[in-house]
């Protein structure tokens, strides 16, 4: 029978299709649960309840809104071109998917073990913005056209600087395959082996190019509501509605994911007594997505020169510096060779 | 499976090729370019060129394309007129693409590649070293001086672009980042007591 799975290629294909729905499904229901959390975060800064209703506490509220976007009717733009409409919510929730295949959630529990995983997490997400530049365009409507414009350029001047933070901890790590960069992390002092504290700042680089790259506030200038409406979406409706929605949150939580593993250890304990897996991992992506509720509901939005000012002036110029910089610490071994971590395990 | 993978990949680089060529809608000829680019990105993986398939992905699928579908979104095409000055430009078209095919096919059919080149083709990936190392030792060892002087290349243009596009335009109302957050409401603001029926 194990046989039948290593050797036979049809049984090779069954084997992945079931891992791929072992990743997908859990990803999605805990997804339902983080929508609501992400409510429910938002409430409490307000003073408000938010969702009590459907369920015990309002847990299964997001099970409800699913299943009403999905009864709903879908309205096609009379004007639009029909098939990019259509691929538009496909490819922004596929692209947001198939990011995780490389992700690792404990070591060795990883979909596809592949060298370049960094690099293609990087240009998976840089595909996502072709999601929102054709919706925008094939909805043949001013305020969706407008909407992702401005997104096209936000997310590309943001994976500049993403780009160039990503490099300074490949450089440390001596690896771009995640689970390499997290082993390089592992060592007897726990959490403060962590890349975090070699690469503090570039942790809140990281964490603001992420917001602006997925589109969450302060930088939800392609919706900003005020201005456009909501942006590209303004003609979806229904189930490509939903799949816009789920697309961008899978997305965010992609972006916890790659915060934990690139800078908090990913699978790793915290401290030494205390054993390492997968809970860890859960954990911290946890807490980086309370963080993110917590900047959605305390901050305004960014207008939108100040937002390209702060990609181009502010962030390029310092995490190029920072490549610099952490480069010749890494050949040099300063600083006791924190930032060289790949002298000391592999 | 891999040859499989391989005719996967070969036929939607040559379909999306050619219905970028054939499509009437401008934003779907750059739609369908970029499957060609992505399929063209599965054959480098299949070759066990992961690094450069991935380059190819950020840079012309994430930057380039961007661009090409950004600037054809705004550009106001008439179809009509395009079809005409088609028509009429046609016989020229084809005299110099056959001039250029004649050229390609003259060079390439007495192309040698020297003996020393053709067996380094046949071993381009070292057995013992991933993909993107053996690709930084070759630029950043072998050919650094090379390597960098592209750099520069690139870095002149840079800066050719800007300049030829950068004015100061004096009419134009600018933000002031600074002088906004150095802006306090006692002396923005100016409270006044207005009396009833007066104004100020």
């Amino acid at each position: 029978m194990a046989e039948f799975f290593i050797v036979n290629p049809v049984g090779m294909g069954l084997l992945i299709v079931g891992k791929i729905f072992l990743l997908v499904i859990p990803l999605l229901v805990a997804l339902a649960f983080l929508m609501y959390a992400d409510r429910k975060i938002w409430a409490a800064v307000q003073m408000r309840r938010g969702p009590n209703v459907v369920g015990v506490f309002g847990l299964l509220q997001s099970f409800a809104d699913f299943g009403k976007y999905i009864v709903k009717e879908v309205v096609v733009p009379a004007g639009a071109d029909k098939s990019v409409f259509f691929m538009a919510p496909m490819v922004s929730l596929v692209m947001a998917l198939i990011a995780w295949a490389v992700i690792p959630f404990n070591d060795g529990w990883v979909l596809s073990d592949i060298n370049v995983a960094i690099l293609y997490v990087f240009a998976v997400s840089s595909l996502e913005v072709y999601g929102v530049i054709m919706g925008g365009w094939a909805s043949n409507s001013k305020y969706p056209f407008l909407g992702s414009l401005r997104s096209a350029a936000q997310m590309i001047s943001y994976e500049v600087s993403i780009g160039l933070i990503i490099i300074g901890v490949i450089i440390s790590a001596g690896s771009m395959n995640f689970g390499n960069i997290v082993l390089a992390q592992k060592g007897d002092w726990g959490l403060l082996n962590w890349f975090w504290l070699p690469h503090f700042p570039m942790l809140f680089l990281f964490l603001i190019s992420a917001l602006a790259e997925t589109n969450r506030p302060p930088f939800d200038l392609p919706e900003a509501e005020s201005e456009l409406v909501a942006g590209y979406q303004v003609e979806y409706s229904s189930t490509p509605f939903l799949l816009f929605m789920i697309g961008e949150l899978v997305a965010v939580v992609l972006m916890c994911a790659l915060i934990s593993l690139m800078f908090f250890g990913g699978w790793l304990s915290p401290v030494p007594f205390l054993p390492d897996g997968i809970f860890w991992m859960i954990l911290k992506m946890g807490f980086v997505f309370f963080i993110i509720s917590m900047i959605k509901a305390i901050t305004p939005r960014y207008r939108y020169d100040q937002l390209m000012r702060l990609g181009w002036k502010v962030f390029l110029p310092f995490s190029l510096i920072w490549v610099v910089f952490v480069a010749f610490a890494a050949k040099f071994e300063w600083f006791w060779g924190i930032y060289a971590r790949w002298t000391v395990g592999s | 499976m891999s040859v499989f993978a391989f005719y996967l990949f070969a036929i939607s680089v040559i379909a999306g090729g050619l219905f970028t060529v054939i499509s009437r809608n401008p934003v779907h000829s750059v739609l369908w370019l970029i499957l060609s680019f992505l399929s063209a990105a599965g054959l480098f993986v299949l070759l066990g060129a992961e690094f450069v398939a991935m380059l190819l992905i950020i840079v012309y699928v994430g930057a380039v394309a961007v661009l090409f579908l950004f600037v054809v979104m705004m550009l106001d095409v008439d179809f009509a007129e395009l079809k005409a000055e088609m028509a009429r430009y046609m016989p020229l078209a084809l005299l110099i693409g056959l001039v250029i095919l004649m050229q390609f096919v003259l060079a390439f059919g007495a192309w040698e590649s020297n003996a020393a080149a053709e067996g380094l083709r046949l071993q381009t990936i070292p057995v013992d070293r991933h993909n993107t190392e053996a690709l930084g030792l070759i630029l950043y060892d072998q050919y650094f001086l090379l390597f960098q002087l592209s750099g520069l290349i690139l870095l002149v243009a840079m800066i050719g672009a800007i300049v030829l596009t950068l004015r100061h335009r004096k009419d134009v109302k600018r933000q002031d980042p600074v002088a906004q957050m150095m802006r306090d409401p006692a002396k923005a603001m100016e409270l006044r007591d207005v009396k009833s029926g007066q104004g100020l």
